[in-house]
């Protein structure tokens, strides 16, 4: 989501130079009990474009910033089902249609002997489906984003928890959003530039 | 807030039963009081970035790469001159190749199972197993893959086996198992790929930003795609993980049960009987605790590792090791019971032969190294005793190969028309080819270990913030 967010503000404004424009502003936790309270507070607060980031998957996070549920499941249902029904059309179409073997007058459509096969394809459709929407939908690989200037977030992939309210974000304010995440207590609050 | 879901919460370990369990003394943790987010990062990363690497470790892998050497000795070698330079012949087509395809294979369930299977079963002590078994997978899988199709006698068209448009007009037999087989464990490589590198971005992630050199810095990034732990990305990230170790687990019981139709399905005494897929797939899972034990009872040792890869899971993988092998020793008794109580004269001939015949002696071979070693893990001091455990497991690994053996061989060497039986013997060749094979999964395994993370890190910090909640 941030790359889009990130792409439609570059896209907004080309004229000025893009050079030391606040991306946002983050704030640093040292657990995630606290991430997570500042997460929801944030977000009842009303700010929309607020991204959190953490060492390690925190089951709520996502719903406290107001992103309850992923397409993903969906999708693998549906790339499952495809390879199925694929795979029982390319085999029933090349055993009984294009290349029909009579071995002994046994039933050209012999669906047990194409179970297998069935199977397999489903189960390879399916975890293509689901590795690939991740990387997809996360807009992965993505070589640049502006959460990597701000020094400390290397912790991010350590022991530090972060959240960042972006720029773009109709209710962000300089001044006002700052106040709101010195009131979270958070360890330290680093501002963005893209 | 605790860092897991409530689920995860209610079926965390009972206290009174981990209370229990001790007073037993049975090793109940699955991660070491003292760790933390620090620590666990510095463990596993420092083995990557910064540790030098232990003398055992340039001393494996040059005994590896020596092996390896052998291997593409002997793959030129039958390149040139064709599989007569193995000991296949007429009766005995399936030697050495279909021995150590199917050995190979068999290995590498164990990283399904840990990483799919005990994920579904909210087993915590998977955690810090799961990627170096994930990679074992890979990697013997690879090594299975090989061995089927240097035995097709003109591996160059190898893609034959595929349905794709080809000038000839024709496809593949869709009913045969052998063309199963080539869908079974190709979806299963793919899939335990995606598995293993879903899992691995984050930690890459991690090595990206603790790299102490740019040119670490550059690579560790491009393969961690830019990952920065953003909590949406997280989410499907979780999703899809959960759904892979879902898709995994049939595919895990089918991959071996496809292998075992390629047996089951002929109609040759010793190889048609219906009780082949589960004992299959039981064996498959015992030599592949087998092997994991083997791996990691080393590794855990020369990389200090004992705090994060503790007793707890020695004596739960031996526990496993344990029950499938019952499985495969039921397995035994019931081929010979089923050979006796059908009344058909080849069966009864093909058991007598197996065990009193000119290979008998593997046959007895086997009970002993498969059977008879492996109940000393009744006993917990045999459990949770990283020697003798080590010990059993390179038994149960010896024993699983020559079970592939006696399956093959002699199942195949006297069949229905006496004027047809024959011997079979392995030449230089199918012996270089199989050793060379355990070079190449060595090889491929200390290069994991020396360059990714070989313990999940952000699950393991999943632990700590849990012990941390629970404190």
């Amino acid at each position: 989501m941030n790359a889009a967010v990130g792409e439609v503000a570059r896209r907004e404004d080309r004229a000025p130079p893009r050079r030391n424009r606040v991306y946002g502003l983050m704030a640093e936790f040292t657990d995630h009990d606290a991430l997570l309270a500042a997460a929801a507070s944030a977000f009842a607060e009303g700010y929309k474009r607020i991204d959190a980031y953490s060492p390690f998957p925190i089951t709520g996070l996502a719903e406290a910033i107001g992103r309850p549920r992923t397409i993903i499941p969906l999708l693998v249902l549906l790339g499952g089902a495809a390879g199925g029904v694929g795979g029982y059309f390319m085999q029933w179409y090349s055993m009984a249609v294009d290349y029909p073997l009579d071995v002994g007058g046994r039933p050209l459509h012999s669906w047990p002997a194409f179970v297998p096969i069935t199977f397999e394809l489903t189960v390879l459709c399916a975890a293509l489906t689901a590795f690939f929407s991740v990387f997809l939908l996360n807009r992965l690989p993505q070589p640049y984003h502006p959460a990597f200037n701000v020094a400390a977030f290397a912790q991010a992939s350590h022991d530090r928890f972060f959240l960042c309210i972006e720029a773009v974000d109709p209710k962000f304010d300089p001044v006002q959003t700052h106040a709101f995440l010195e009131n979270l207590r958070p360890a330290a609050l680093h501002e963005v530039i893209e | 807030m605790p860092a897991t879901s409530d689920i995860d919460k209610a079926t965390h370990d009972d206290p009174s039963a981990s209370a229990a369990a001790r007073a037993l003394g049975y090793p109940t943790q699955v991660i070491e009081p003292a760790e933390t987010y620090q620590s666990v990062t510095r463990t596993i990363s420092s083995i990557v970035l910064t540790r030098k690497h232990p003398k055992s470790w340039v001393f494996g892998f040059f005994v590896a790469c020596t092996l390896l050497m052998l291997f593409f000795y002997a793959v030129a070698y039958l390149l040139m001159r064709g599989v007569g330079i193995w000991g296949v012949n007429i009766p005995v087509a399936w030697g050495f190749a279909i021995v150590n395809f199917v050995w190979w294979i068999g290995i590498g369930h164990a990283g399904t199972f840990i990483s799919a299977i005990l994920l579904l079963l909210l087993q915590k002590w998977r955690t810090s197993i799961n990627r170096l078994t994930e990679a074992m997978t890979l990697f013997a899988v690879a090594c299975a893959g090989l061995f089927p199709l240097l035995h097709l006698g003109r591996p160059w068209v190898f893609f034959w086996l595929l349905p794709y448009p080809d000038t000839m007009g024709l496809w593949p037999q869709f009913r045969s198992p052998l063309v199963w087989d080539v869908f079974a464990v190709s979806t299963y490589f793919t899939v335990s790929l995606l598995f293993w590198f879903l899992g691995l971005v984050p930690d890459l992630a991690t090595l990206r930003d603790r790299a102490n050199t740019r040119l670490k810095q550059t690579l560790y990034g491009v393969l961690a795609l830019g990952w920065r732990g953003s909590a949406v990305h997280w989410q499907r990230q979780q999703s899809a993980y959960l759904l892979l170790a879902g898709l995994a687990t049939p595919l895990v019981l089918s991959v071996h049960s496809v292998v075992s139709f390629d047996f089951s399905v002929a109609i040759l005494p010793g190889w048609h009987s219906t009780i082949f897929p589960p004992y299959f797939v039981a064996g498959a899972i015992y030599s592949g605790f087998a092997m994991v034990l083997n791996i990691v009872i080393p590794v855990r040792k020369l990389y200090g590792l004992e705090s994060l890869v503790t007793l707890r899971h020695l004596n739960n993988m031996a526990n496993v090791m344990l029950a499938t092998g019952l499985m495969v020793a039921y397995g035994y008794v019931m081929e010979a019971f089923m050979a006796w109580y059908s009344g058909d004269i080849f069966e009864q001939q093909m058991m007598a032969n197996r065990m009193f015949g000119p290979y008998g002696w593997i046959f007895w071979a086997l009970m002993l190294v498969n059977v008879l070693v492996p109940q000393a893990l009744w006993s917990r001091r045999v459990r949770t005793h990283p020697v003798l455990l080590f010990f059993v497991a390179l038994s149960v690994n010896l024993g699983m190969w020559l079970e592939r053996f006696v399956i093959v061989i002699t199942s195949l060497h006297r069949d229905f028309l006496p004027s047809s039986w024959n011997m079979y013997f392995p030449t230089f060749w199918d012996w270089a080819t199989f050793f060379g094979s355990i070079g190449l999964f060595l090889t491929l395994l200390l290069l994991f270990i020396r360059f990714l993370p070989m313990i999940s890190i952000s699950e393991v910090r999943e632990l700590v913030a849990e012990k941390e909640a629970a404190r």
